[in-house]
């Protein structure tokens, strides 16, 4: 079953743009898309460990901010080297202005 | 096609032969006993252990079917043959050839600078992390970004650190002054000690004695006062060099079907419209990527503004593109002191952008930033000042 975390305000993040969000020991990064739809992936580049929410999303692509590695935020698909290993993503749902995120 | 050089560049390169649909037989030659390793984490090792972060593994090269061959270097190019000699003795043909040499640390020009060890490979981290489990005193000489990435990750130790640079400041070869006294602000924080505008009398084994007759003890002897570009093969081939080996802007050597690529290659760029060499990490990717792409027919001139960043206990620095003294400078702060400067040509066009931040506060920026660059954009100086505005919407207009 689907546990829904509510993570954070739709206003917390800009257009085309991420946040950081924690829970439970682990780390996400939470996209709104260009056409306002929200996205959640795993918050850690899959290279070096390093935080996603610091780099730039552009259309429906976040770069990592130290190797320029890109995924589609969307599928978590591994666009450009160095990185090799996908992304794993999460559901997401609107209640009102606030984003829930779907894990377990 | 045979890649001389298994460093980032070389390794890049010659996945991105496979990439491109290249289905001949690739070999890919380095003089380190190791396969492929990335070189940025040597100086940041985890735990006090330094574990190496392979570029690819076995797995990844034998499914590419590249040849990986390690410990056994090039001696020498016969351009005429079309061939490389390795120092088994062994020949190997090529259709095309790149050179993805790199660089070497500068020896220290002093008496007793052997004693001075030098950073660039795995057993070079390994030897000095090693030694630092048992060392109290380092003595760093060269304020440059590797010596300070190193004063930093022997500080986390609690190694005194006494960093010895002829020049009057840190960082003066890349890092605007700006930030270079942010970044030295920090290490004296830590308990750096600093001493500028002396240069090293000679080295002993647990002491350096600087020009002024001071002597600083240490028990770890540290040189880090930049490198050189690995030029000596190419110039067996007869190629042109001069700070590197002289390639065009498709990263052609002066010899054909010869390429370079990397560290050691100075080539013709567009954007500078000069010859231009870099020492990153991303360059070396980019450029291994570009050269693979022409050499299997490929006709792209390789014109991407450089970009760096380095990390020293908290504080993240990036930059993208040249700053130089002569650019007007405009100022964008940002939250938890966090800072950009565009560096603006005489004309009003953005030739550079550097930023400090803890951790990875300015990446975002300084990636919109390289974006405005390479489009040549003349940004308005209020807009890139005013933190409400939004880089993206300067790039998109």
């Amino acid at each position: 079953m689907t546990n829904w975390i509510d993570a954070c305000a739709k206003d917390d993040i800009d257009e085309e743009d991420v946040i950081r969000f924690d829970h439970d020991g682990k780390t996400y990064a939470i996209y709104r898309s260009p056409d306002d739809e929200f996205f959640c992936t795993d918050g850690l580049c899959t290279h070096e460990q390093v935080h996603l929410a610091d780099g730039l999303v552009m259309d429906y692509v976040i770069e990592c901010p130290k190797h320029n590695g890109q995924f589609d935020y969307r599928n978590g698909e591994a666009k450009r080297a160095p990185v090799c290993n996908h992304l794993g993503t999460y559901q997401t749902r609107i209640e009102g202005d606030r984003v829930l995120i779907g894990l377990g | 096609m045979v890649i001389v050089g298994a460093g980032e560049c070389g390794t890049r390169a010659a996945f991105a032969l496979r990439e491109a649909g290249y289905e001949g037989s690739v070999t890919l030659v380095g003089k380190e006993p190791h396969l492929p390793y990335e070189r940025p984490p040597l100086s940041k090792p985890s735990n006090g252990k330094v574990t190496p972060k392979l570029i690819a593994n076995e797995e990844r090269f034998v499914e590419a079917d590249i040849t990986l061959l390690t410990d056994d270097p090039v001696t020498s190019i016969d351009a005429e043959a079309m061939s490389v000699r390795l120092q088994s003795g062994r020949t190997i043909p090529y259709a095309k050839l790149l050179l993805a040499t790199g660089t070497q640390p500068r020896a220290l020009p002093v008496e007793g600078g052997e004693h001075a060890v030098t950073f660039r490979t795995l057993e070079d981290a390994r030897a000095i992390f090693k030694a630092a489990e048992t060392a109290d005193r380092a003595v760093l000489i060269g304020a440059g970004l590797i010596g300070l990435e190193l004063a930093s990750a022997l500080r986390d130790r609690d190694i005194g650190v006494t960093v010895v640079e002829v020049a009057d400041r840190a960082l003066g070869r890349a890092v605007p002054a700006e930030l270079a006294e942010i970044i030295v602000a920090k290490h004296r924080d830590k308990g750096v000690t600093f001493r500028f505008g002396t240069g090293i009398d000679k080295v002993e084994p647990s002491s350096v004695t600087l020009t002024d007759g001071t002597k600083v003890e240490g028990d770890l002897i540290i040189a880090a006062i930049g490198v050189i570009p690995d030029t000596a093969l190419a110039e067996t081939a007869g190629l042109e060099v001069g700070n590197g080996i002289k390639v065009d802007d498709r990263l052609r050597t002066s010899v054909p079907d010869i390429f370079a690529a990397g560290d050691c290659a100075s080539a013709l760029h567009p954007f500078y419209g000069k010859h231009m060499r870099f020492e990153s990490w991303r360059n070396a990717q980019d450029q291994g990527e570009a050269a693979a792409r022409n050499m299997v027919g490929g006709d792209n001139a390789f014109a991407r503004v450089p970009w760096f960043w380095s990390d020293q206990y908290d504080l993240g620095l990036q930059i993208t593109g040249m700053p130089d003294p002569s650019h007007r400078v405009i100022t964008r702060q940002l939250p938890n002191n966090a800072r950009l400067l565009f560096h603006l040509a005489d004309d009003g066009r953005l030739m550079a952008t550097s930023g400090i931040g803890t951790g990875n506060a300015v990446a975002k920026d300084i990636r919109l930033a390289e974006m405005l660059i390479e489009k040549g954009l003349s940004p308005d100086a209020d807009a890139l000042s005013d933190t409400s505005v939004n880089l993206k919407k300067l790039l998109r207009g």
